[in-house]
């Protein structure tokens, strides 16, 4: 008899993947300014560093809520380490939505009662899972997307990913006919389709949902009668247009969406966190809102098993709470990644390397570098993802590892490393680059005389 | 469409345990605004010692305020997700672990993961040990919530192992091969044994022979032991706290039995932090503690409170203070409830251990059924106003025990559910003896 379980010791926590590999190889000899500046820079990391001050200052003016101290100077220490109610702490829940409301334009409303919190957007996406979907059944998920999700919602639930293959043709944006294909694929493999989970702004593509892909995927659930996840995870970090649409925003706009017997409201979910707009990924707190009554009660059972820190609600209700601040927070911290953004993509633009043209979210760019591939394969992307690696020493993620259908893509994070390291990074780059350019004999690409791929922003 | 594990029941919340919470909320006992409500008596929390928590506190703004000697480690901590958890926590959890257990073994940080509570930690070793289908057994009475956390979204099943108070409840051989029997003949397939040491809902410790005779069916069976040790330091009275690693050790025991010995423990019970969610597993096995680790992604503890907790525990002269004052209060507490229960009549199971008392009340029935037994919990509920939860939502299987807390309350109201409960018995018995 075996000793461990199935899960235990099978492979589908996704952890062999590249994304991971490229991290240990950082670990083992990260980039310091001084104590190792020929160390591996980490640019696989979708973390927001950018502005921590503005949340540190705002730390130093409210000393009095990390006291675990209300207004008044009260100790509610007590109150609060008994405070494990999986309703989750009232007044955080109403700064949360108000929050998610504010980066929406105030566009739309959240209401409190619909909304679950969890310890970060993980447990959120699994719990989905585990609400809508049996072992063996499956949801539809456009590629590119976030590698972890091979793991969050596969390995527990037992339920299975089938892709939407997107293509650089439209940069990568949903449509129609790939839906069917994805649908018609999930067919001949026997799986059930329950829905659609989508990143909106897309990891890795780092662009927001047109409107028209949004009602792609309303029209897609209703004909099929399926539900649709929205990760909303980067919605704070839209810095230029076309700006943030919602998927809440859609079914609002629509009026075709009455029809009582399965009301289309019921199917569609959203899933935040505070660990990027925020920049608090220790911290754990992300949410699933729901319209779903049922899905709401359940959701709320399961997130005991990984509850938010009262400590962490309290803190975080009182910044949140803090409207003058989360207005200011929210637009400094977009003026700051876009600027961040522009600078890497300048930087980019001297190495001869083109990024998505759309990209406009995110703390990362969707970056082409199919021109400098040996062939226009996986294993010739490999190849440059080992040689950035351990030659140029950038740790980035190479599409394969997201799934990407077209060699040659990689995701590069830019909001987590100071300026000067992203200097740095783009020195080593162009160096290497050129390098490659010169002793390259590929040339596919027409483009390549003037040195920039087809698809240069 | 269906929403299986979303619509179904085996979250296990209908039961009256939860039932009892709800009718409390509805109408909470108040010394002054509602002298007549619901006193709990349902909850296993540890209220007894928030003051010196709070004095620690006190004495330590900087840890609150996320800075060591006035630097701020905001940003690192905000930034750390790693799921190997904060280096600094693990080794002070191993050192308290270390302690409680009379410093019989040495614990090694990388063997620990921390997930965000033991409800968490229970379900993922459920997770690494069991497919769906196959099954643990569990001694009887045990806590509800098992059976939404090893069970709800695993697919796993629960074998009971029958305990009378013909014995005191403990384990015995016998009735562990019973609930293997039991178990085949219900083709289940069993990985192992969850029990949980102190004992919810007794109160009371292992001994050093249930010990063994749980470790000689896990070698016989080839099975797991997977020890919740929640309350270990909740231990107020001899025997002192005897815990499976100790037993092992004893033994002598050779690696592959190692192998198969998993500890729960959470600072839920023993510091009363159940909010700030801090749990963990401890194995040896280290296939278990890779997986673990990973899946512990879906429960990681805040990095705010990681340092919080690493900070506190560092300092030993608190945490030894702290330990042996709450037990000392535990113990006190304890005496009130069993001496007031005395009063109205009323045994309990001598107890060294917990939160609460296992209390005899089978001679208030008025017939030894499960329907008896739900009729007083009720008259108890509605006409004592007192949230006590009955021996059937632990799976008893006896009519007529009753687990009482006693740490969650101060001691006026504690005094105040006694007087009721006198009251109530006198009555009682009255009328009992006039029909």
């Amino acid at each position: 008899m075996k000793l461990l379980s199935t899960k235990a010791t099978c492979n589908s926590h996704g952890q062999d993947s590249s994304y991971f590999l490229g991290w240990q190889e950082y670990e083992k000899n990260p980039y310091d300014e001084v104590l190792n500046p020929e160390g591996i820079i980490q640019m696989g990391l979708a973390e927001n560093q950018l502005s921590f001050d503005l949340l540190e200052s705002w730390l130093d003016r409210n000393p009095n809520v990390a006291g675990f101290k209300s207004n008044d100077g009260k100790s509610i220490f007590r109150e609060l380490a008994l405070f494990q109610d999986y309703h989750g702490l009232p007044s955080f829940k109403k700064a949360l939505v108000d929050f998610m409301a504010e980066i929406r334009g105030n566009k739309v409303t959240f209401d409190p009662n619909h909304i679950v919190l969890t310890a970060g957007s993980t447990p959120a996406n699994e719990t989905l899972m585990f609400c809508l979907a049996e072992k063996g059944e499956a949801f539809l998920l456009p590629t590119p997307y976030y590698p972890g999700f091979d793991r969050d919602l596969k390995w527990r639930t037992g339920v299975e990913i089938v892709p939407i293959q997107c293509t650089s043709s439209n940069n990568f944006q949903i449509t129609e006919p790939a839906l069917q294909l994805a649908y018609q694929e999930a067919k001949k493999r026997n799986l059930r389709v329950k829905g659609v989970l989508v990143t909106n702004p897309s990891n890795p593509l780092g662009t927001t949902m047109s409107r028209s892909e949004l009602n792609l995927l309303i029209d897609f659930i209703k004909d099929k009668n399926i539900h649709l996840i929205s990760d909303e995870i980067y919605s704070g970090t839209v810095y230029s247009s076309p700006g943030f649409v919602s998927v809440m925003e859609i079914l609002k706009e629509r009026n075709d969406l009455e029809d009582c017997h399965a009301p289309v409201w019921d199917r569609v979910h959203v899933v935040y966190s505070l660990s990027k707009d925020l920049g608090l990924p220790g911290f754990r707190v992300g949410a699933i809102y729901s319209q779903n009554d049922v899905v709401v009660e359940a959701a709320t059972k399961m997130s005991s098993f990984g509850l938010v820190s009262s400590q962490t609600q309290y803190l975080l209700s009182a910044m949140l709470g803090d409207k003058k601040f989360t207005k200011s927070y929210i637009s400094e911290n977009q003026k700051r990644l876009k600027r961040r953004q522009r600078m890497f993509v300048s930087g980019l633009q001297k190495a001869g390397i083109g990024c998505l043209k759309t990209n406009n979210a995110g703390l990362f760019c969707w970056v082409d570098m199919s021109h400098l591939l040996h062939s226009n394969t996986f294993e010739a992307e490999m190849e440059l993802w080992k040689k950035i690696l351990y030659e140029v020493r950038l740790n980035i993620s190479p599409g394969s590892s997201c799934h990407c259908a077209e060699p040659g893509w990689f995701r590069m994070c830019f909001a987590n490393m100071s300026e000067d390291t992203l200097n740095l990074a783009m020195k080593r780059l162009k160096a290497f680059a050129a390098a490659e350019f010169n002793g390259s004999s590929c040339s596919k690409k027409v483009t390549l005389q003037l040195g920039f791929p087809a698809i240069v922003s | 469409m269906s929403l299986r594990k979303a619509g179904q029941d085996s979250h296990g919340q209908d039961s009256s345990y939860f039932l009892g919470w709800q009718e409390y909320e509805k109408n909470p006992y108040h010394p002054i605004q509602n002298p007549m409500g619901i006193i709990q008596m349902g909850l296993a929390e540890n209220q007894l010692s928030f003051d010196l928590l709070k004095l620690w506190l006190r004495r330590n703004p900087d840890i609150v305020g996320l800075k060591k000697n006035g630097a701020s480690l905001f940003r690192e901590l905000a930034l750390f997700q790693d799921y190997h958890g904060l280096p600094a926590l693990k080794n002070e959890l191993v050192e308290f672990m270390e302690k409680t257990r009379g410093s019989e073994m040495k614990f090694a940080p990388e063997k620990l993961v921390l997930t965000a509570g033991a409800t968490p930690a229970n379900e993922i070793l459920v997770f690494c040990l069991a497919d769906p289908g196959e099954a643990f057994i569990l001694p009887t009475p045990y806590y509800p919530g098992f059976n939404r956390d090893l069970k709800w979204r695993t697919g796993v099943e629960i074998v009971p192992m029958q305990c009378s108070s013909s014995n005191g409840f403990r384990i015995t051989s016998s009735a562990l091969e019973q609930a293997y029997q039991q178990a085949q003949k219900m083709n289940l397939n069993v990985k192992g044994v969850l029990v949980t040491n102190p004992s919810n809902p007794l109160g009371i410790t292992m001994t050093r022979s249930e010990l063994n005779h749980l470790v000689d069916f896990a070698i016989h069976k080839n099975i797991h032991i997977v020890s919740d040790e929640i309350y270990s330091g909740t231990v107020f009275a001899s025997p002192k706290f005897v815990s499976i690693t100790g037993v092992l050790k004893e033994r002598n025991s050779d690696n592959n039995i190692w192998n198969r010995i998993h500890i729960v423990y959470s600072l839920s019970k023993d510091l009363g932090i159940p909010g700030f969610r801090v749990g963990m597993i401890y194995s040896n096995n280290e296939r278990v503690v890779s997986a673990a680790t990973k899946m512990s992604s879906f429960g990681l503890v805040s990095s705010q409170t990681q340092y919080l907790v690493a900070n506190l525990l560092m300092d030993k002269k608190f945490t030894s203070k702290y330990m042996e004052e709450t037990q000392r209060r535990l113990k006190r507490r304890k005496e009130m409830l069993v001496c007031g229960l005395r009063n109205a009549g009323i045994q309990c199971l001598k107890s060294n251990a917990g939160l609460f008392c296992w209390v005899d009340m089978r001679h208030l029935l008025t017939s030894a059924t499960f329907e008896a037994e739900k009729e007083l919990w009720i008259k108890i509920l509605y006409h004592v106003g007192l949230n006590i939860s009955p021996g059937s939502s632990f799976h008893c299987c006896e009519p007529g025990w009753f687990r009482l807390c006693f740490a969650n309350m101060s001691e006026d109201t504690l005094k105040v559910a006694m007087q009721r409960m006198k009251a109530f018995t006198h009555s009682t018995t009255f009328l009992l003896k006039a029909s």
